[in-house]
């Protein structure tokens, strides 16, 4: 339905697409900030109203991102203070793992759909990295 | 968080052509709102009935409240579809004019917002290309510090570059707890600062809803779904 390609988030710009929920895009890119090490354990977030301008969103929507994340156990809030990255470095490094098989689930679905079966994806993944560090 | 518009049947009708079809919504404060349909769906009409150019023929319409008269204006800025100010004035002249109307225009930020897009104050009005006039008429209606700001296609007339520049002031611009009710044909364009949509058709509300529940159950762009829900 949907093509791969332009959906995932970079780390330093807003690619926002219109046929997903924009708060779960926010997430997204926020998540793949926290893993890349854009923001640091413990850094503080940007406010809602800042981050909602930058990206040229409704402040509802980055709020309604910044909860999820809060649910998430990624976020929390002093109060007063605003909103800072845990310093769970466990749950961080168990999210980039996450998003490592997300990725490589998304690629062998595509790999399937070409036609290639689990032996030969693996082959051919093999070769393509033998070139890349050639 | 409190109850800025609600109108409870509201109806409208132009001799036998009925506008407005029993419409009944709230709109509450701190949101953007997208007042979206095709044309001859009602959706100026709701507007001017907002701001009291119209009067209903039947139902009722509270803004905050009261009934719609002196103040409601106090607390809504209104950007028209079209132009009612005096083309021979300079831009200085109708922000003197709109400080003198309205004790919520902050002069300041208006003309911050000239600078930034290069409109001389003392250029006259009718020397202006039609998309400078909608940016005049735009920076007024958003330096005022209202409650509610309703603007008729403010995006119409100008070019995509400008159109980040408007998007970017309507989201800058506006209080926490106020609220913006936009009414635009380019949805796709705007979309993204939106969090809530009104669809009206033929009068009647047909949806109203949170653009992130949209996209979720849908599986689509707002503007995807008006396509599919508009279809000629």
């Amino acid at each position: 339905m949907e093509s791969t390609q332009n959906k995932k988030p970079t780390a330093d710009k807003w690619h926002l697409t219109s046929d997903r929920p924009v708060f779960i895009q926010i997430m997204e890119k926020l998540k793949l900030d926290i893993v890349t090490g854009k923001y640091l354990p413990g850094d503080k977030l940007p406010s809602v109203r800042d981050l909602a301008n930058e990206a040229s969103v409704n402040p509802n929507t980055m709020q309604r991102a910044f909860s999820e994340l809060e649910r998430e156990g990624l976020v929390y809030t002093q109060r007063t203070n605003g909103r800072f990255i845990t310093e769970d470095t466990d749950l961080i490094d168990l999210l980039k793992q996450k998003m490592a098989f997300d990725s490589i689930s998304q690629f062998l679905k595509s790999m399937r759909q070409l036609g290639f079966s689990g032996e030969e994806t693996l082959q051919l993944l093999k070769e393509a990295l033998k070139e890349e560090t050639a | 968080m409190s109850t800025l518009v609600t109108c409870k049947e509201l109806t409208k009708a132009y001799g036998k052509m009925t506008a407005l079809n029993r419409v009944s919504l709230e709109i509450e404060s701190g949101h953007i709102i997208g007042l979206l349909g095709p044309n001859g769906s009602g959706k100026t009409t709701f507007i001017k009935l907002l701001n009291g150019l119209l009067t209903p023929t039947s139902g009722e319409l509270y803004i905050k409240k009261l009934p719609v008269g002196i103040e409601s204006k106090k607390i809504i800025s209104y950007l028209p579809d079209q132009t009612y100010l005096n083309m021979n004035n300079t831009v200085k002249e109708v922000m003197d004019y709109f400080g003198a109307f309205y004790a919520d225009f902050e002069p300041e930020r208006a003309y911050k917002m000239l600078e930034s897009l290069q409109i001389d104050p003392k250029a006259r009005l009718k020397t202006m290309s039609k998309g400078t006039k909608e940016k005049v008429q735009l920076i007024l209606v958003m330096s005022r510090r209202a409650e509610l700001y309703v603007l008729d296609e403010p995006i119409a007339g100008v070019d995509p570059a400008t159109r980040d520049y408007i998007l970017h002031t309507i989201l800058t611009n506006y209080e926490p707890d106020a609220s913006v009710l936009i009414s635009t044909h380019l949805i796709s364009d705007i979309e993204n600062i939106l969090d809530q949509v009104i669809f009206l058709k033929e009068g009647q509300v047909c949806l109203q809803a949170s653009v992130d529940d949209i996209r979720m159950q849908h599986q689509k762009s707002i503007d995807a779904l008006f396509r599919e829900v508009f279809k000629c």
